[in-house]
Formats: C-alpha cells, structure tokens, sequence
C-alpha cells in the first residue's frame, strides 16, 4: 500500500525558512480589501499577458491603420479631411469595441481563472469595478490609435492625394468620439458579465441591436420608441458633435437600457454565481 | 484555524453537503477523505467563498471567508490546479498573484524554488505543463503570500511518489511551524501518513472523524500466538472485547494490554500489532462503501 515513498532515500529538500512561516502581515488589518489599484493593475496585465489578448488590442488598434489605407487607396480622396476620416476608423471600432468589453468580462470564467481571482479577493464587486476601469483604459488606447491613424491619412492624403486636409476636428467631435466608445465598451463589458460566456456574449451583443433595428422597420409604431432605445442612432450625433438635449435624453435612455441595466443584471450575477 | 459548523449545500433536491461540522487546529493537518462525488470540494469551495453555503458556516482565522482583508496573505488556496489560462507561464501566473496580494517580485522565485520548478519550466506556457508541474504551480501559488493556512484540494493528484515524499514533507514542516493545513484526497494511504486528524465524508454527510490514532485503534489489535485459545480465555476474563478469525485474534484494546496479558498468561506471542493501514483502509472502504458509487454493485 505505501510503496510511493520508500524509494526516495534523502530528506524532502525544504527550505522552512522560505516557506511557509506564518508570517503576520501588516495587510491583514486595515481596510479591507485588496487595494483598487492593486487589482486594476492586475486586470490590465491580464488582458495582455496572453497571446489571444494581446493580438485582439493590437488587431484592434491596427484597424484604423487599415482602414486608412484603404480608403487613401480606393476610397474618394477629394472629401478627405480630419473628422471624416475619424469617422470612418470608428465604423469598424464600434462593432470590436464591444468585443474588447466581453473578453475581459468573461475571461474568468471561460478558462476557470476566477477559481482563483475571486479566491484572492471574495469581494467580487471590487473585481468587477477594477475590470471595468482596466477595460475603459484599453478601449482609451484604441481610441487614441483611431485618432492618429487618423491624423496620420489626413496629412498623407493632402501631401500626397487631393484630400483638403483640414483639421476641422471640434472638441465636442472628439469628445463625443470618445464618450461613445466608452459606451461601446461598457455594453460589452456587461453583455459580458450578464451571459460569463465569451461566444453567446459576443452573438447577443451584436444580434439584439440589429434584431431590433430590423423590428423597428417593420413594425412602423415602433419608429418613435425607438429614437429613444437604439444605441446606434442614438450615438450617431456624438459622432457629428451636434448634441442637442433631446439627443442627451435620448442617449441617457439608450445607455439606460443597453448598458446601465445588463451591467446591473451582469454585477449581481458575478457577485452570486458559484465558481466553479 | 478553521472552523466549519454545520455547513450545507443544496442544489434542487440534491444535497451535495450535508450538515458537515469539524474544526482545523493550528500546527496540526486534517485530511478531509472521501471517494470521488463526496462533496469534498464543495465544501472547500464553500469555506473559501466561492460557493454560497445553503446553510450553516465556516470560519478561517476566526472570520468568514469572504470577511479576510486580504486573504491571500492569510490563507492559501488550490482548488484545481488545471483552472488556469493555459497561454500563460507558470512564472506569468505568480506574478499576477503577487501583485494582486501585494508581495515583492522576489517571492515568486522563492515560490518556485520552493515548489521545485525550474526557471526554464516557469517559463513554458501552462499548456504544456504535466499535472504534476500543475499541481506545483498550484502549491507555488497558495504559498506565494506566506500564509497561517493552507486548503489544499487533491494537492498530491498527479504527483510522482517522489514529489508526493516532498509534498508530505513541505506541509509536515509548515504546520510544525504552527500552520493550519486541511488537504483532500479520496486516497486513505496518501493521507493516511501525514495526517494528524482525518475527516471522512460519503455522499456529502462526515461518516468518521478524529485523530488518526484514535481512528487507527479502532481497527483494534490483531495478535497471533502459540495457544490462541488460551489467550482468548485469558482476554475474555480481563473483559477485552475478543473475535477469533481465521488469522488470529482481533481484540478492541491497545496492543500493549494485550501484550500485557499474553505476559502474565506466559503466552508466546507470535505477532502483535494494532489495526493499522489495513484497518484504517477497510474502515474506509466500508465506511464509502455504502455511500459511494460502487455501493450497490459491492
């Protein structure tokens, strides 16, 4: 029965004085919890300590390189200028955005890894806040490349295409920019915390809106309401900087509905869910 | 110090859990026995947080779980070896454990000199990691923040006998030095030997539990000598509860009154020992037995 150790003839080789000395630890009193930064330090260097993670920010922030080149290429030069051109990098961005959002929300839980972040601090809603901030960060560095791919093709296309070239970027243009992709990143965000499954996320996140814009054709009673709950229409004047406050209201109860309360439903589903 | 009080988990109709109280001293190693499905690691899921109780509670270090302020500076945990990112480096994988508990870069190597895994290995991805080295990894981890205590879920699964040797050893010497240490194992004799207390649990409810020697001389005494019927006369007179099996005697007492006896009868004696392994196993076996999956076909 207990041949497993008779062949080993020499002294476990245990260091006591590295391992495992109970040491008290000033961390044990004070205020509880693992300290934010801590945490948003290490959700940061976990969407990009792996390969699939790191290639899904650097194919993110490349595709408004893409996408200037192209348009550089074929696209119709002469109506080049820099707001324009920030808008066409945001076509593509404002599909993947949201797919940055689920990836970290529901990393955890598709590769079991919660087993051991929610080990190390049980109080999951400070997980999910540190998340959400490290998210945000990573959808800001996405969205600083689209506005220098950006800058970048306005001065290629004025020195060497027919672009005008202009920098007609307003700050409630770029501010609007950025605010919307934040929006897009935080539906994902909780698309992903409401389904803790990285494909269904992903399908329902970009399935819903479309389901119900094509609802919104044809059923015409619906046209009304629907000013009021389509994220895509609704961010469309932040993208052309011409909020006006029914714009706002209307945002408010788009973000409402598609963000603000999956993100609820998505908190209070991490927070009681069995890690398994 | 743990301690669990009743603790119970139910899903639907089923009761993975059931009513399950026993305490973990310090410097002292529990090892939490059970067959596989006994709700062994539900129980240690529960004690860490992760999985709601249904009812009851537990306790580390005198507090919930959920209640530690930075638990991985107190208590160590592995859970599932296997339940990590495979695309990251065994080294990767402690290094965002030590930031997130807030220790220095410099007790990752000590983790993985500690555990015996090299700096080329900590370098691989886990992907291509052995269970063993997983389960290195998992130590590595759960002894990253120098912690009172340690709640191990099969830690000895995949290991080689050698690195079970060294496994035995490293916990041996870190409840010597006043640690808490509760480990599972659906294998008697892998707990058998290091164990100070053991708790056995078939379908969710404790169906033994105490200290080894206690649970050891319930197997009782087994001798053997040159007159064994004269031994159990003289034994039933000193009112020892005796059997007579084919090999011997079995007598419910302490092997050194049975020698006693045997002496004052002038007995030869031919063998004489307590119940041991083979008592402890059987207990186990019949004590899982009617609760484990193999119970009806047994």
């Amino acid at each position: 029965m207990t041949t497993t150790d008779t062949r080993t003839p020499q002294a476990p080789q245990v260091d006591p004085a590295k391992v495992a000395r109970p040491a008290a630890t000033g961390d044990v009193d004070g205020s509880p919890g693992v300290p934010l930064q801590r945490l948003i330090r290490v959700e940061l260097r976990k969407m990009v300590d792996t390969r699939a993670g790191r290639w899904m920010l650097i194919v993110m922030s490349a595709i408004s390189l893409v996408v200037m080149a192209a348009f550089l290429i074929w696209g119709p030069s002469e109506e080049a200028n820099y707001s324009e051109l920030l808008g066409l990098t945001s076509l593509p961005l404002v599909i993947l955005l949201p797919i940055l959002g689920i990836m970290a929300a529901t990393s955890e839980w598709s590769q079991r890894t919660g087993l051991v972040t929610f080990t190390l601090e049980p109080r999951r809603g400070r997980v999910i806040v540190a998340k959400i901030i490290a998210t945000l960060m990573l959808g800001l560095v996405v969205t600083a490349t689209a506005f220098a791919a950006s800058a970048l093709g306005n001065v290629i296309g004025s020195t060497f295409g027919d672009g005008n070239g202009a920098w007609d970027l307003t700050w409630q243009v770029a501010l609007g920019v950025t605010l919307a992709f934040a929006i897009f990143v935080l539906q994902g965000l909780a698309f992903g915390f409401v389904f803790l499954n990285t494909p269904f996320a992903i399908v329902a996140s970009l399935l819903l809106p479309t389901l119900w814009s094509i609802a919104v054709g044809m059923i015409a009673s619906l046209a009304e309401p629907s000013k009021w709950l389509d994220l895509n229409q609704v961010t469309d004047p932040l993208f052309s900087g011409s909020m006006t406050g029914e714009n706002w209201a209307q945002l408010a109860s788009s973000t409402g509905v598609w963000v603000l309360l999956p993100l609820a439903i998505g908190a209070w589903r991490v927070m009681h869910r069995e890690v398994k | 110090m743990i301690t669990v009080e009743n603790l119970t988990k139910r899903y639907g109709g089923f009761t993975a859990v059931d009513d399950i109280s026993f305490e973990v001293r310090p410097g002292s190693v529990v090892g939490f026995l059970g067959p596989n499905g006994a709700g062994k690691s539900t129980a240690m899921r529960m004690m860490t947080g992760l999985t709601p109780a249904t009812s009851g509670r537990s306790t580390v270090l005198g507090k919930p779980y959920r209640d530690l302020h930075n638990p991985g500076r107190q208590v160590g945990v592995m859970l599932d070896a296997s339940a990590q990112h495979p695309g990251r480096t065994g080294r990767e994988i402690l290094r965002l454990a030590a930031i997130q508990i807030g220790v220095p870069k410099s007790r990752v190597d000590d983790a993985l000199a500690l555990v015996g895994l090299t700096d080329e290995e900590a370098k691989r991805r886990v992907r291509n990691y052995s269970l063993g080295m997983r389960q290195r990894l998992g130590l590595a981890s759960a002894l990253l923040g120098q912690p009172e205590v340690l709640i191990l879920d099969e830690p000895a699964n995949g290991l080689d006998p050698q690195g079970i040797h060294w496994m035995r050893g490293l916990l041996r010497s870190f409840a010597d030095g006043g640690g808490t240490v509760l480990l599972s194992s659906h294998l008697l004799h892998e707990v058998q030997v290091i164990a100070d207390d053991l708790v056995m649990i078939g379908r969710g409810k404790i169906v033994a539990q105490g200290t080894k020697d206690e649970l050891l001389s319930r197997g009782g005494t087994t001798v053997r000598s040159t007159d064994d019927a004269a031994l159990y006369a003289a034994l039933s007179r000193a009112e020892v509860h005796v059997t007579s099996v084919a090999s011997g005697l079995v007598v419910d007492a302490e092997p050194g009154v049975v020698g006693q006896i045997a002496l004052d009868e002038r007995i030869v004696l031919l063998e004489l020992r307590s119940g041991g392994s083979e008592g402890l196993e059987e207990m186990f076996l019949s004590l899982t037995a009617a609760t484990s999956r193999e119970g009806t076909a047994a």
